[in-house]
């Protein structure tokens, strides 16, 4: 039963293989065996929201799957997010609105955001508080994360109703 | 047009802007370096087995299997620590009478409360450490546990350490006389029965700590989430006798403490002593069960509270008893009796009071040990204060704003003193109390909740003034013989490129201390805040300092780099009055370049200052020595204290069907002195008001008659989270003391000072068409319910 089981994962667009315990979580094992410490454990119990990730394109929590439950998946952490840019709107109106303060669930909440994001239109200030049900922040009393988050959905939707630039033929 | 030009449009000019934090980059892209994170070749992990019951004889202890688990490197047990690490009190001279047993890292024979670390593992891995913890084998005599505060003071009790003949760890007492005459001739008397539930930090990163011992020099290196390095190097070096500076203690991103992770924990001293053991570095991080069974436990207070007034509504006289239960001992080094003096020193700080009587009793429990949290003591003055201000205003037929107007010091009153011996400099609390009026739109507030009433919506106003300690003179710890430091260290220097390195002895919670040291530092020399770089948190390079706490690190932190970056310009201009050949009285320094003071016309680089000094000394006139480097310290001197004031507001709907209570809005108005960072202050003042909503509505460690803690876990105990909590809109009046240049004060507890008393008499205004009233926090909506006689 603790026989080390061998796994293949896409994580941040590589491919890497590994023997993982069966015991081992994902957020253990994207910490410990990748070194991709900025998915962090609060609860460990899926209450708490600093192990977000993505799994497959979900946003899932990796303190409540096992390692070998992500065999053949394609995981994406804050680091992968945060390399190809795809949070860097996100990034930016938190860092201007101090939507943040120890950082330690930054990196869940910005996957959250990410959530929030990807759907069409501006969400409303109760839609994001609600959206954010599942991040536990002990630092900012929210507001700051909600007014960032607005703030970058905002000029997403502004900069998708401005008319395409014209390219050169 | 343009507006005009304001302080702020002068170049370098950094006090008083918001400026985000440059750090908080790192963050946002997964990069942090918190202890978790830490891993060090040859490192093994700690796990430890822990006492399931609250008060139990150990009979024996059986580690034979445990030893032959997978993995498994060292088995140790409270005799093996004994051996080489000296034991802790947790008393301060000053606090007469105070007792508190000795402490070891493990017990020796007797636990005394339900989750104390027995047994320590030290294994391959953090999972095989766990694994062999279950197997090892504890014979216990169970022993009565104490719980509850009065059972624990009653006669016959059982006593937990039975050499000190009672449960009462110490007695305080402060009476200006009066009382009972003012009483005697009082038009009205309030008189109310609060408790206050323990509640606990819950730092999302919970307490971590790497200890790596090398036997060879020897040499001691721990990184430690923790706010207090030096403190813990002093520690460490003397309870386990390293020299202090072989000990070194480094504090990297801390993800949030909160006053938690500045005490003393067993598990901590004892993964110093597993390394040294080992000879190999060894981590511990506290999982969120360990967390909620062994980091301090904050408050739980039962305070009974009478207060006089005359016909107009005059408050006469105060009269209190506290009693607080702190554990089975007093925490160390800062003891656990802090929370309750502050308790009885800060009850009716706002207000023109005479005649006060208060009585301290803090009390042994078979529980986790209580200590300093955020806002120590000044959540429970303050809602004992505020509920009988407004107990008194209904009795006087006042509204809640003229009982306060009628009582509160006057802003032309000071300097002057509390009747429990707290000086004053300058407070602002008629100005406030104004300013939250307007801010609220109180007059239409009213009028809007007369009407819902009567369609059946049930709003509640509360308001809440308060006055917050700051800037810590010796007064606090050093004067109890604690090596807790109030003074702060910095070391400024110019590097060859011009550039600035501060480090400084104050640390980083992801407040913005580096920020606003940074925007001190750049503003005082002269140059751009993006060439200050500011280090903290490690022994080893920065000097020794009190560090952050009590709402020191802005105040006191501030002044002392503000004063080094003084002395390192005066040097500076000394070695260009040398190259240039002018009076250093007429050059200054804009923007990284020496100019003349009166036409700012530049004249020189700094960097071609350092490069001179640095590379080519040869070519500044004879006699020449440049200083680039300044190492200052600054210790507060004038009053013991710098006290802060401010009022809140709270907004609240309460559904009298259900006991829930929907938080509106709630405003803030303070006064920390002078703001260096309006966007930091803010989001600090926010941080602390959802701590004490949280105080309020939410948080409660719920333990067992038998002392077992029963909601151990993110499922069960609640913490705010973002739907339940609301806007806070804050406004600010800025006095700044003046016993420093900068005249800063703190503002990190204001928030959670006060925020629990505006809610609290939120939903007593609320309940009012009901009859009905509560004096229990949290208000849970069970407690709701049964204050509204429906359950």
């Amino acid at each position: 039963m603790n026989e080390a089981v061998n796994i293949r994962v896409t994580v941040n667009g590589e491919v890497r293989s590994h023997s993982v315990a069966p015991r081992e979580t994902l957020a253990d094992f994207l910490r410990n065996a990748l070194e991709l410490t900025g998915t962090h454990t609060g609860c460990e119990m899926g209450a708490c929201g600093a192990c977000l990730v993505l799994l497959d394109g979900q946003i899932v929590h990796s303190c409540l799957i096992f390692a070998v439950q992500a065999d053949g998946a394609v995981v994406e952490t804050i680091e992968g997010l945060a390399q190809r840019k795809a949070i860097a709107e996100l990034q930016e109106a938190f860092h201007q609105r101090n939507a943040l303060q120890c950082g330690f669930c930054t990196p869940g909440v910005l996957m959250t955001a990410y959530g929030v994001l990807a759907r069409p239109g501006v969400p409303s200030r109760n839609e994001i508080r609600d959206a954010l049900s599942g991040n536990y922040c002990r630092c900012t009393g929210y507001e700051a994360i909600v007014d960032a988050i607005e703030t970058a959905a905002r000029r997403r939707a502004e900069a998708a109703a401005e008319p395409e630039p014209e390219t050169a033929p | 047009m343009n507006a005009p030009l304001s302080f702020l449009d002068r170049p370098n000019s950094y006090i008083g802007r918001s400026v985000p934090r440059p750090n908080a980059k790192r963050l946002l892209n997964g990069q942090g370096r918190y202890v978790t994170d830490i891993v060090l070749p040859r490192m093994l992990h700690a796990a430890f087995t822990r006492s399931p019951h609250a008060h139990a004889r150990i009979v024996s202890i059986d580690v034979s299997a445990a030893r032959q688990m997978p993995g498994v490197r060292l088995v140790a047990t409270g005799e093996d620590f004994a051996r080489i690490c000296k034991p802790w009190v947790g008393t301060l001279d000053h606090f007469k009478g105070m007792k508190s047993p000795p402490q070891w890292p493990l017990p020796i024979d007797k636990v005394v409360w339900s989750g104390q670390a027995m047994v320590a593992i030290v294994a391959d891995t953090r999972a095989m450490a766990e694994d062999a913890t279950e197997a090892v084998q504890v014979e216990y005599e169970e022993l009565p546990a104490v719980v509850d505060i009065d059972a624990a003071r009653s006669t016959g009790s059982p006593v937990i350490t039975p050499e000190f003949g009672d449960n009462v760890c110490f007695r305080g007492v402060l009476d200006t006389g009066g009382v009972d005459d003012a009483f005697a001739s009082a038009c009205h008397i309030i008189e109310e029965e609060f408790r206050f539930a323990r509640h606990t930090a819950v730092t999302l990163e919970p307490r971590a700590i790497v200890a790596d011992y090398d036997p060879n020099e020897p040499r001691l290196t721990v990184h430690h989430a923790t706010q207090t390095p030096y403190q813990f190097q002093d520690l460490y070096s003397r309870h386990y006798g390293i020299a202090e500076a072989s000990v070194r203690v480094v504090a990297p991103d801390i993800g949030g403490s909160f006053g938690m992770k500045l005490h003393v924990y067993h598990e901590d001293m004892a993964v110093v002593g597993l390394s040294m053991m080992l000879g190999r570095p060894v981590k511990y991080v506290a999982d969120r069960i360990e967390s909620f069974v062994s980091d301090i436990h904050a408050r739980d207070h039962r305070v009974r509270a009478r207060m006089a007034i005359d016909a107009m509504g005059t408050i006469l006289a105060i009269d209190v008893d506290d009693v607080t239960g702190i554990g089975a001992f007093s925490a160390y080094p800062r003891t656990s009796a802090i929370e309750g003096n502050q308790v009885i020193r800060l009850i009716g700080a706002p207000y023109r009071l005479k005649n006060y009587r208060a009585g301290l009793q803090v009390v042994f429990q078979n529980k986790v040990q209580m200590s300093q949290y955020r806002a120590v003591g000044h959540p429970i003055a303050c809602t004992v204060t505020e509920r009988l201000v407004d107990l008194a205003a209904n009795k006087a037929g006042l509204d809640a704003f003229e009982v306060r107007a009628r009582n509160l010091i006057r802003d032309d009153a000071y300097p002057c003193e509390s009747p429990t011996g707290y000086r004053f400099e300058a407070l602002s609390h008629e100005v406030c109390l104004a300013k939250l009026r307007t801010m609220m739109d109180y007059d239409s507030l009213r009028s809007e909740q007369r009407e819902l009433r009567n369609r059946g919506i049930h709003r509640g106003i509360g308001i809440a003034t308060f006055v917050e300690i700051s800037n810590p003179s010796p007064a606090f710890y050093g004067v109890g013989g604690a090596r807790i430091s109030s003074q702060d260290g910095a070391i400024v220097s110019i590097t060859p490129s011009g550039d600035v390195r501060c480090l400084i002895s104050v640390t980083e919670q992801g407040q913005g201390t580096e920020t606003v040291i940074g925007q001190i530092v750049a503003e005082h020399l002269g140059v751009d805040r993006d060439r200050v770089k500011v280090i903290t948190g490690d022994t080893e390079v920065t000097p020794h300092g009190g560090a952050t706490w009590a709402c020191r690190g802005a105040g006191i932190g501030g002044e002392t780099a503000l004063q080094a970056a003084n002395k390192l310009k005066a040097n500076v201009l000394s070695v260009a009055s040398a190259i240039l050949q002018d009076h250093a009285g007429k050059l200054d320094i804009r923007n990284g370049w020496i100019v003349d003071a009166s036409t700012e016309q530049q004249r020189i680089e700094l960097a071609e200052i350092a490069r001179l000094a640095y590379f080519r000394s040869d070519t500044l006139p004879p006699g020449t020595q440049a200083q680039l480097s300044v190492a200052h310290h600054y210790a507060p001197q004038g009053y013991p204290f710098a006290f802060t004031n401010g009022i809140q507001g709270c907004h609240v709907e309460l559904d009298a069907e259900t006991g829930f209570v929907r938080i509106l809005k709630h405003w803030v108005v303070e006064d920390c002195g002078r703001i260096i960072n309006p966007l930091l202050v803010d989001e600090q003042v926010r941080g602390g008001v959802v701590q004490g909503l949280g105080a309020a509505f939410f948080e409660e460690c719920v333990y067992s008659e038998t002392g077992q803690l029963t909601n151990g876990s993110l499922a069960d105990y609640l913490v705010p989270m973002a739907f339940e909590m609301p806007d806070i809109e804050i406004g600010h009046v800025e006095t700044p003391t003046l016993d420093t240049q900068l005249g800063a004060k703190g503002c990190g507890e204001a928030g959670t000072a006060a925020a629990s008393a505006a809610a609290l008499n939120a939903v007593n205004d609320a309940m009012a068409p009901f009859g009905a009233t509560i004096s229990q926090l949290p208000m849970t909506p069970a407690r709701v319910l049964k204050a509204l006689g429906h359950i």
